[in-house]
């Protein structure tokens, strides 16, 4: 019995040291725990300032101008109502008669000062970055909506950064031509593949929102 | 000056213009196609509505350019068709024109909403034909005009 103990002793030893090295390994221990949440909170961190440079894209007039709560479009940099009684109809693209295809065609009309570019609408009411009083949503608000499946055409991650980086519509905001005094329309704050990188970075980061209203 | 093949009422023209001629100016100056009126010059107005692909179009304001091989249909010719007929009847019917300026924009207005839906509302009428407007104030009339095309038509 005593010998049979001691020839058990190694392989216990042997355990307990696997374990040791296991434990020292995993996850779980409070060194990694630590180090991760660390590596987490840095992400969202970085992740969060990616989102502002986001945001600051979404609620430029080139972009939010058809991303409205109400009835109608808005044009122009201070944002007001479309002129010519336009209205959103039942899919966004007018009511027939008066269609957005009445005016805008597949490129700007440089000549004449109406922009144009490829399936012009407005986007859905569910997809909505302002109040019915036309004011932009918060960063919360507009995050949480962004990231909503159930509003946002189901678009993951991926498919929020394919659509921000290749979406020809959104790329008009780039391309937004001149408007009917010759002038050039105004461009977002950031160019478009800083506001793809930017959205990628968002996106790696799993989409976080600011806490918050 | 470039040279564009335009399909306009079933026949092809060709015109050479400077590619950001609005279509009203080919239509009016250069293939002397009068009854497409200029209003605004802005399309805030509807007067110079013509149909481009059976989109009722504001012809003041879309370059020669962005035209490519859609076809074009005017009020010279809106009466070939049935609905376009019915409307043009019920105009004669209601009385509808004043002084007529602003109507053949509003009679392409008035088919393109009925060639969509049959049974316009009032509602219907109001957000469709609010682009288009008139200084005599036909209003009451076209709406009317339209109710009884749509009538007509079942």
């Amino acid at each position: 019995m005593i010998r049979s103990r001691a020839a058990r002793l190694p392989v216990i030893v042997s355990v307990l040291a696997i374990l040791a090295v296991w434990l020292a390994a995993s996850p779980h221990s409070s060194g990694q725990t630590a180090q991760r949440t660390v590596a987490s909170d840095d992400s969202r961190e970085n992740g969060l300032a990616a989102w502002d440079q986001v945001y600051s894209v979404l609620t430029h007039p080139r972009c939010i101008n058809c991303h409205t709560a109400t009835s109608y479009p808005q044009q122009g940099d201070d944002r007001h109502r479309h002129f010519a009684n336009v209205v959103r109809g039942p899919d966004g693209h007018g009511v027939p008669g008066l269609n957005c295809a009445t005016c805008h065609q597949e490129a700007n009309a440089n000549s004449t000062g109406v922009p144009g570019s490829h399936n012009w609408h407005l986007a859905p009411l569910s997809m909505a970055w302002q109040d019915r009083n036309d004011r932009p949503l918060s960063s919360a608000q507009l995050c949480r909506v962004l990231t909503d499946r159930s509003k946002n055409h189901d678009m993951d991650g991926p498919a929020l950064l394919k659509h921000h980086a290749e979406d020809k519509l959104v790329g008009w905001a780039w391309e937004p031509g001149r408007d009917i005094t010759g002038a050039q329309r105004t461009l977002p704050p950031l160019s478009r593949p800083e506001f793809a990188e930017a959205t990628r970075q968002w996106v790696e980061a799993g989409t976080p929102c600011p806490s918050g209203r | 000056m470039d040279t564009y093949q335009l399909t306009v009422n079933g026949q092809q023209r060709s015109v050479t213009v400077d590619p950001g001629t609005p279509l009203l100016w080919v239509l009016r100056e250069e293939l002397k196609m009068t009854g497409t009126k200029y209003g605004c010059g802005v399309a805030a107005c509807g007067a110079c509505t013509v149909h481009v692909a059976g989109v009722a179009t504001r012809s003041c304001i879309v370059p020669v350019s962005l035209i490519g091989d859609r076809p074009i249909v005017t009020i010279e010719a809106i009466g070939d068709d049935r609905v376009g007929k019915a409307v043009q009847d019920a105009w004669v019917a209601h009385d509808v024109v004043q002084c007529g300026y602003c109507q053949s924009g509003q009679i392409m207005s008035a088919v393109a909403l009925l060639k969509d839906n049959s049974k316009p509302s009032d509602h219907n009428i109001e957000e469709s034909m609010g682009g288009n407007l008139c200084r005599c104030g036909t209003y009451p009339r076209i709406r009317e005009a339209i109710k009884a095309a749509a009538q007509q038509l079942k």
